[in-house]
């Protein structure tokens, strides 16, 4: 791993810029600058452009639309995406599901699912965890019972993040009771509009249903939809989750909001004739804030040293799934600190597309509590950073 | 006494679900409770005997807001009885204050207090908005952010600049204005926490001279004091509302059952309520330092470096508490189905209010 990029690797990072300031769509690039909520056709939309450009899945193997970039060229393209503000892909598609077919699926799926998810032609979503299996996954109890070419699930999801606009659905269901719970669990792909599966709304405090309970009554799914072997689920839904995990540390978008952060504070009036910006225990927070991001980077580059030599992501994921997670809402609080009283509007018709009105508070202000009230969720999901702790209490320290 | 009339009315009237009915209703506040707040006399607590008051004492206030905190009371009792009020009592004369304070107290006149603008931050003596005489009036024009209860008080109390520069301690004045005049502009929203406010624009605005209360351009300190008792009570509505996140999160971990047992049996969440604990204690310890201060007779200086001392110690108490009892509630904690994040949202709503941690420790250093 070197600190400085190659001439090859400064000409890769010019074309990926040239491409973003030439195809990614104005009108989504104004969304994200002014912060309104991109909607299902933004994702899908700059997705297909990537897909056109041959760039929508850098973490896949080449022989499956992969880019067969270097580790530096991957972090080279993410950064130059964050920069910009071009969403990442909706995960569960491309970033989840995808790496469990195509390390586990048969070859009648890898052909069935990977290029639609490639192409963004179908939404997916994650039905791991149940009201009553959170942390403790493994003891999940939607059942799926064998009926001749069939499987009939039945139970409760809940938690999926954008369950409403899914076509699919990938499930952990129990297929054996008998056993210990890690080896009665099978993966499940699942087809929303299959009758007898309802999806509800949650509303998170910031007043957005972002994610789902999703019911499953008497779901016929047929059995070539079981990834892999019955009862090995849970062997492949860890391999996914660790995948989940290094892409949570978030690395390129922490730095751009500091960046953004520090602009900001630059220009708002601390009340006393100055800027916020120049105040010294403002000043700290930001600087420590991008030391620890400089930290994680390093943490990161390291593992991605070893993954490119031929591991899989170990225990260090969890690192990066606390850090990353701790430091972006570190950068929450600081947005919000900025916005003052300013955060405390609760006017979220503004950060919608078709808002016509007179704007409450500069720059997003408003915008700011609502995504800290949001953000809580980072360090709750994808395995949660006490779980995190505990597998590097188990796995690494050994404890 | 106090206390137990506070617990009594939350048990018969603000349930959880009381409240979610009352923040969806249009005026966002419950006129029934209002009715009631006056019944019980609550709405004389903040006034001294002499104004026909209960005795105006910071420590009934600290008492009376930290009930308000466990249950999230959102009626405009800070606003209409502690801001506006205040001001009334500490600046108004004989008859402004028997105009405006009896009504108050009976329930029959609601108050806001607009101090803040745009640009401002958190510095009470920012004031650009501007009041110029002319004849028998002042006309205003300028506008005042996050205005509590500025929706639907009757009576806007103003601060305005008669003379000087933006940010001149001397030369604000404060102004009753009628929130009906003419060039009134009122933008309503709710906040985050559920509370009703706005941003109101002055255009123009004819306010007859008679309506200044206090003197010409000297309003500068009273509007400071008065903002002082305001963070007092609202440091206590937070020490309500940290203990009952404490509260909730400790029986919640009783209940919720992961790897076959209760979560609440893991040491590391154990320690983590125990750490909730501590800043609660803290956070309660340090807001009776301060009403204690506030009703003695220090100079005005060390009341004002006792309350900032409290709302820094209390702001730094909401980060802790606010955040890991979301956490250790897991998803359900940052949904809108369970109360605790909407205490999560009051208490972080409250850490901004009135000044945040930042501004209030630094302000603890300079006094
Ligand atoms: C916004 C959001 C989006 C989500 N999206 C999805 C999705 O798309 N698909 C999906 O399947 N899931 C999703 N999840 C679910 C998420 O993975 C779970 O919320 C998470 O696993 C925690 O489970 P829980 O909420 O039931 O909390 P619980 O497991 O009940 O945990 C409660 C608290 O106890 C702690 N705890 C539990 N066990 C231990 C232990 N052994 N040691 C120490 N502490 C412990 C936890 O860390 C937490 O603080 C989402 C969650 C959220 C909040
Ligand atoms: C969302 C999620 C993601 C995961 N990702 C990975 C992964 O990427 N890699 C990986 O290897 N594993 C992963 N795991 C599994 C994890 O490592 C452990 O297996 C899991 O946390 C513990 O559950 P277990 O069923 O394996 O039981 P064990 O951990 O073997 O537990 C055995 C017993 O110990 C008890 N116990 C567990 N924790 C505590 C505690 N803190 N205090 C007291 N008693 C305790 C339990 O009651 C249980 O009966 C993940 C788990 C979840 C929930």
């Amino acid at each position: 791993m070197n600190a400085e990029f190659t001439p090859q690797e400064l000409q890769f990072q010019e074309d990926v810029r040239q491409f973003l300031e030439a195809e990614f769509p104005k009108d989504i690039r104004a969304k994200v600058d002014n912060r309104i909520r991109l909607e299902k056709d933004d994702y899908v939309r700059w997705q297909k452009l990537l897909y056109q450009k041959g760039w929508a899945a850098p973490n896949w193997p080449e022989e499956h639309g992969g880019t067969g970039w270097s580790a530096v060229q991957k972090y080279i393209f993410a950064e130059e995406m964050a920069r910009v503000g071009a969403p990442e892909p909706v995960a569960f598609g491309m970033k989840m599901v995808a790496p469990v077919i195509y390390t586990y699926g048969n070859e009648e799926q890898k052909k069935r699912f990977l290029p639609d998810i490639l192409a963004s032609n179908v939404w997916w979503c994650q039905g791991y965890s149940e009201p009553n299996s959170g942390s403790d996954l493994a003891s999940l109890k939607t059942s799926a019972v064998r009926d001749g070419d069939h499987y009939v699930v039945n139970g409760t999801k809940t938690w999926n993040t954008l369950g409403q606009y899914a076509d699919w659905i990938f499930c952990l269901v129990r297929t054996d009771n008998s056993v210990k719970k890690q080896e009665g669990i099978s993966f499940l792909l699942i087809d929303m509009k299959t009758p007898g599966i309802k999806v509800n709304p949650i509303y998170l405090i910031d007043g957005t249903p972002e994610v789902n309970e999703v019911y499953f009554e008497d779901v016929r799914v047929p059995v070539e939809n079981l990834i892999g072997e019955e009862n090995q689920g849970w062997t492949y839904a860890k391999v996914l989750l660790t995948h989940e995990r290094t892409n949570i540390a978030g690395v390129p978008r922490s730095k751009v909001r500091l960046e953004k952060l520090r602009s900001l504070a630059a220009n708002t009036a601390d009340g006393n004739g100055g800027n916020v910006g120049d105040d010294p225990i403002f000043q700290k927070k930001i600087a420590e804030a991008e030391i620890q991001v400089l930290a994680l980077e390093y943490t990161e580059l390291r593992a991605l040293a070893a993954v490119s030599v031929g591991k899989a992501p170990g225990p260090e994921s969890s690192i990066l799934k606390v850090v990353g997670t701790e430091v972006a809402q570190f950068i929450d609080e600081l947005y919000m600190e900025l916005a003052g009283l300013q955060s405390l509007p609760f006017v979220p018709d503004q950060f919608s597309a078709d808002f016509a009105g007179v704007e409450i508070g500069e720059n997003g202000a408003a915008a700011t509590a609502l995504n800290y009230f949001n953000n809580r969720k980072a360090s709750i999901y994808g395995g949660s950073n006490e779980i995190q702790k505990n597998i590097i209490c188990k796995a690494v320290l050994g404890l | 006494m106090l206390q137990d009339s506070v617990q009594k009315f939350v048990q018969r009237h603000y349930s959880f679900d009381d409240r979610n009915a009352i923040l969806a209703s249009p005026i966002g506040y419950s006129e029934e409770c209002w009715a009631l707040f006056a019944e019980l006399g609550w709405l004389t607590v903040p006034f001294a005997e002499e104004d026909g008051g209960f005795g105006g004492l910071a420590t009934d206030l600290m008492v009376l807001m930290e009930e308000f905190g466990k249950a999230m009371v959102v009626e405009p009792f800070v606003p209409t009885a502690v801001l506006g009020g205040g001001i009334v009592a500490a600046l108004g004369n004989a008859e402004q204050k028997s105009a405006m304070l009896a009504a108050l107290m009976e329930g029959r006149l609601q108050l806001a207090g607009a101090f803040y603008e745009t640009g401002g931050r958190y510095n009470l003596a920012n004031v650009a908005t501007s009041a110029t005489r002319e004849g028998e009036d002042y006309v205003v024009s300028g506008e005042k952010i996050l205005v509590l209860n500025g929706a639907h008080a009757a009576g806007l109390v103003v601060s305005v600049r008669t003379s000087g520069d933006q940010r001149d301690a001397t030369g604000i004045s404060i102004l009753h204005i009628d929130s009906a005049s003419a060039g009134v502009k009122r933008q309503e929203y709710t906040t985050v926490d559920g509370h009703k406010a706005a941003q109101i624009r002055f255009e123009n605005v004819r306010v007859p001279a008679a309506n200044l209360i206090g003197e010409e351009g000297a309003a500068l300190n009273a509007l400071e004091q008065v903002v002082d008792r305001a963070t007092l009570c609202v440091s206590a509505e937070a020490v309500g509302a940290l203990d009952a996140l404490l509260q909730k999160t400790v029986e919640y971990s009783k209940t919720r059952k992961q790897f076959g047992t209760a979560i609440g049996t893991f040491q590391a969440l154990q320690h983590r309520m125990a750490d909730m604990f501590i800043e609660c204690q803290l956070a309660r310890s340090i807001v009776m330092m301060a009403a204690m201060k506030l009703d003695s007779d220090i100079d005005a200086d060390e009341k004002a470096k006792a309350v900032s001392a409290a709302k820094s110690r209390v702001g730094k108490a909401i980060r802790k508490v606010g955040q890991e009892a979301v956490q250790l509630h897991g998803g359900i904690g940052i949904t809108n189905e369970l109360d605790v994040g909407h205490l999560f949202k009051r208490v972080t709503g409250i850490e901004t209010l009135f000044g945040n941690t930042d501004y209030h420790t630094a302000r603890f250093a300079q006094k």
